[in-house]
């Protein structure tokens, strides 16, 4: 316990040192992070005026970010599952940057759903009085914080028996929690496209196709992201990352993203071909509605152009250079992001179940927050990298007076552009 | 997040030793580093004040009561716990709007089913109800909100899809249209009640669906699954019009599930005047409506006059396909058929059509 608690204290001293780009990245994002926390004070203080939500658009920006990265949290397991089910031993520290990355992800994703309450202060009633199992929010509730602990105890106890040198029991508390935190990504998934699906009253959502549409792309997204993340490690840190680890992503990238398309093409077909009752929402967000109502159109059609370049890419040899892998996961992350934010929570609401046509475009003060609460989740990942990567590297343990050298992770250019550019 | 002085540079100490070799020294602190540090950890404390200043406008009495925090829900409240908790709201009103009001909290009748019908052939969209239904269930002002709808339909179809929300005519009715209100349906199988995770919403045993405005906690979920747009969120405090005096314009007589005033981020909506009609009143709405076009009672009564109705018209449900069980009907009137000529034409005077409701720019 005591070498638990000094451990914990000299994670925290690590995580005030690097380099001047680690410093120069980590105040930006403190800088962001602060400028987000203002914003919400202020929503906190006038309320949901503040944003761009009305009772016609309910949900906005908040929901929309919160979407897309429980995708991301549930895809970062992805890694695990060629270490652990192939026994690919080369990718097995992998698996703890994957994780972590959940880790932080789903911190965002509770801030973001945390954010978009009229009434935090009333929190405590989520603990008191649960509609457990009838509504979908409370499945939700207990899948995210689930995956969240799960998580936080894979690579907490493999980060921990790396400092004290330990061989983990890796059958006992590694493992079967492995297995479980697989099947447990698809959960959180599979239960968050259930709240919108499960919407009778909204023909947008309610659609068989929603929850596979959701991990399909998702797990084109989410492993997008890490390889981007562990380029940058290599980059910034002594650590090297093996290059079968992005063979193997960009395989899983490729299937996904494949099926994705698939899938938004039957989509497509069913709804335009037949003309079914809820074309309207479709139809607002792919070509606008009369009246010059078309503020989603150019951005769905980025997001699809996005997504079919990178499949092009992907599917040419060309996608054998790092260069043009890369482009492709940016594209991926970025389509992904409209696509699976605004692009499937935005439009439910348009038309309202009334007939009525009203638009949502977020406030500064909402793009703030959202922003916040990025700069906030990239700055808990980069600490938590810069913590594990001395460890894993055997530099930092508990018998060892590791000296603060910088040599972590740093202003990566390529990971701000995942940030919300609404 | 704390992590607001990770530029104040903590451990200095290796930072800068650039020939890359370890050399921890563990000496005491410089003065410089000592300086540097403090000037970095007062800055970054600094900058977090900065951050957290908007709070000073905070009503903390609304944020923070001991009281409210450890509040149960309303359907765990013993009596005397209740008459603690309207003596609280009481006393808030009287400080927030300077009267006290006549506040109670009213139990539904078992055995009773309320049903509302609505004569479409009578309906000439005059926008009445709407207004007297902010006035007796005390209505945010600004932001505004109205739990009707009155949607105006062209002739010839019923599809709300085409219909007008914001119609603004001197003269009502438009001969070319037809009008339908629309408000909360009390749906048998309410999907709001079902999606809303703390049970902040539910259904009462006369069929009214209720809020504890207390207990929700602004999540919206309610708000999306509503198939007929029923619900109304306070995207900040309300606010309430004024008499000259500066006396609130308020409705005196209030329950605590209906038309107590609200506070800012909680779900709203119809509750079929529940502090009038559990006392055998009728609806405002329905009071008010000029042409008789609004008509509620006991279904199970099979003598009251909605009980007829459903026995002896043409009636209809919103969005039968959504399996929600309305009570709340819309029905023809052969006899009175709304056309050109008989129906009569009412001028409306300061009656503004509903507003976008809600927050924005
Ligand atoms: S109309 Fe809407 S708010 Fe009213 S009971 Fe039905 S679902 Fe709930
Ligand atoms: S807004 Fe309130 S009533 Fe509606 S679902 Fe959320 S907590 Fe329940």
């Amino acid at each position: 316990m005591n070498e638990y608690a000094r451990f914990l204290w000299r994670c925290f001293r690590i995580s005030f040192v690097g380099d001047w780009r680690y410093y120069a990245w980590m105040t930006v994002l403190t800088v962001i992070s602060l400028l987000g926390l203002n914003a919400y004070c202020k929503q906190l203080v006038n309320g949901l005026m503040t944003t761009g939500m009305t009772d016609q658009v309910s949900w906005g920006m908040y929901i929309a970010n919160f979407t897309f990265l429980v995708g991301m949290a549930a895809a970062a397991v992805m890694l695990v599952i060629p270490v652990y089910i192939y026994r690919n031993k080369e990718l097995h520290d992998l698996v703890i940057f994957g994780e972590l990355l959940a880790v932080a992800v789903i911190v965002m994703c509770l801030l973001f759903v945390t954010v978009d309450l009229g009434r935090p202060q009333n929190f405590s009633h989520l603990m008191r009085r649960f509609n457990f199992p009838i509504s979908m929010l409370t499945w939700d509730v207990i899948v995210l914080n689930g995956y969240l602990l799960l998580n936080c105890h894979i690579t907490g106890y493999l980060i921990f028996c790396d400092y004290m040198k330990r061989e983990p029991r890796k059958m006992l508390f590694v493992v079967p929690f492995v297995l479980v935190a697989i099947v447990w990504a698809v959960s959180i998934h599979t239960v968050t496209a259930f709240l919108y699906v499960g919407l009778g009253g909204r023909p947008f959502w309610n659609s068989a196709i929603i929850a596979p549409r959701f991990l399909a792309s998702a797990f084109s997204a989410g492993p997008a992201f890490i390889v981007l993340t562990l380029q940058v490690i290599n980059r910034f840190s002594h650590y090297k990352i093996p290059r079968q680890a992005l063979l193997t992503l960009r395989q899983i990238i490729l299937v996904a993203l494949t099926i994705n398309v698939f899938l938004l093409v039957s989509e497509l077909f069913t709804e335009f071909y037949t003309g079914s009752e809820h074309i309207a929402s479709t139809r607002y967000l792919y070509f606008g509605l009369a009246g010059g109502y078309n503020t989603l159109v150019p951005w769905i059609w980025t997001a699809l152009c996005m997504s079919s370049i990178a499949l092009i890419i992907l599917y040419l040899p060309l996608a054998r250079s790092l260069r043009f892998f890369n482009i492709a996961c940016l594209l991926i992350i970025f389509g992904i992001w409209i696509e699976k934010g605004a692009g499937l929570i935005i439009p439910a609401f348009i038309p309202t179940p009334l007939g009525e046509v009203v638009e949502y475009w977020p406030t500064w003060n909402e793009t703030l927050i959202c922003l916040g609460i990025w700069a906030f989740g990239l700055l808990l990942y980069t600490i938590f990298v810069r913590i594990t990567i001395p460890v894993l590297a055997g530099k930092l343990t508990y018998d060892t007076d590791y000296v603060y050298k910088p040599d972590g992770p740093s202003a990566p250019a390529s990971l701000e552009s995942t940030a919300p550019t609404p | 997040m704390d992590h607001t002085d990770c530029s104040s540079q903590h451990d200095q100490r290796h930072v800068g030793t650039s020939s890359g070799t370890p050399t921890p020294y563990r000496a005491g602190l410089t003065r410089r580093s000592f300086l540097r540090r403090s000037t970095a950890a007062v800055g970054g404390m600094a900058a977090l004040v900065a951050a957290l200043s908007p709070l000073k406008d905070l009503d903390v009495e609304d944020m923070f009561s001991v009281e409210r925090f450890l509040q149960k829900h309303y359907k765990e409240l013993s009596p005397e716990e209740l008459e603690k908790v309207l003596e609280r709201i009481r006393a808030q009103v009287e400080r927030d709007y300077k009267f006290r009001p006549e506040l109670k909290d009213i139990k539904a009748t078992e055995g009773v089913q309320f049903v509302y019908g609505l004569n479409l052939s009578r309906c000439i969209g005059c926008r009445r109800c709407v207004h007297a239904c902010v006035k007796e269930n005390n209505q945010s002002r600004s932001p505004e909100i109205q739990y009707i709808r009155v949607l105006e339909i062209p002739r010839g179809t019923i599809d709300i899809e085409h219909s007008n929300h914001y119609y603004d005519r001197k003269e009502v009715p438009d001969p070319d249209s037809f009008y339908m209100p629309v408000q909360c349906h009390q749906c048998k199988k309410p999907p709001c009640v079902k999606v809303c995770p703390i049970e902040a919403t539910w259904q009462e045993a006369d069929g009214i669906t209720v809020i504890d405005y207390d207990w929700c906690i602004g999540c919206r979920y309610c708000e999306a699954a509503c198939p007929y747009w029923a619900r109304r969120f306070n995207f900040a405090k309300p606010t309430y019009a004024q008499d000259d005096e500066g006396n609130y314009l308020l409705n005196h007589t209030m329950t605590y599930l209906s038309n107590r005033p609200r506070q800012q981020g909680v779900m709203e909506k119809c509750h079929f005047c529940l502090q009038r009609t559990r006392v055998g009143r009728l609806p405002a709405c329905l009071e008010v409506c000029p042409v008789g076009a609004r008509k509620f009672g006991d279904v199970t009564d099979p003598e009251s006059e909605v009980s007829q109705i459903l026995r002896s018209k043409r009636i209809f449900v919103l969005k039968k396909e959504v399996g929600t069980e309305p009570r709340f009907f819309y029905y023809f009137d052969e006899r009175h058929p709304q056309t050109k000529t008989s129906a009569p034409t009412v001028t409306i005077e300061g009656l503004e059509p509903g507003g976008r409701t809600g927050g924005g720019h």
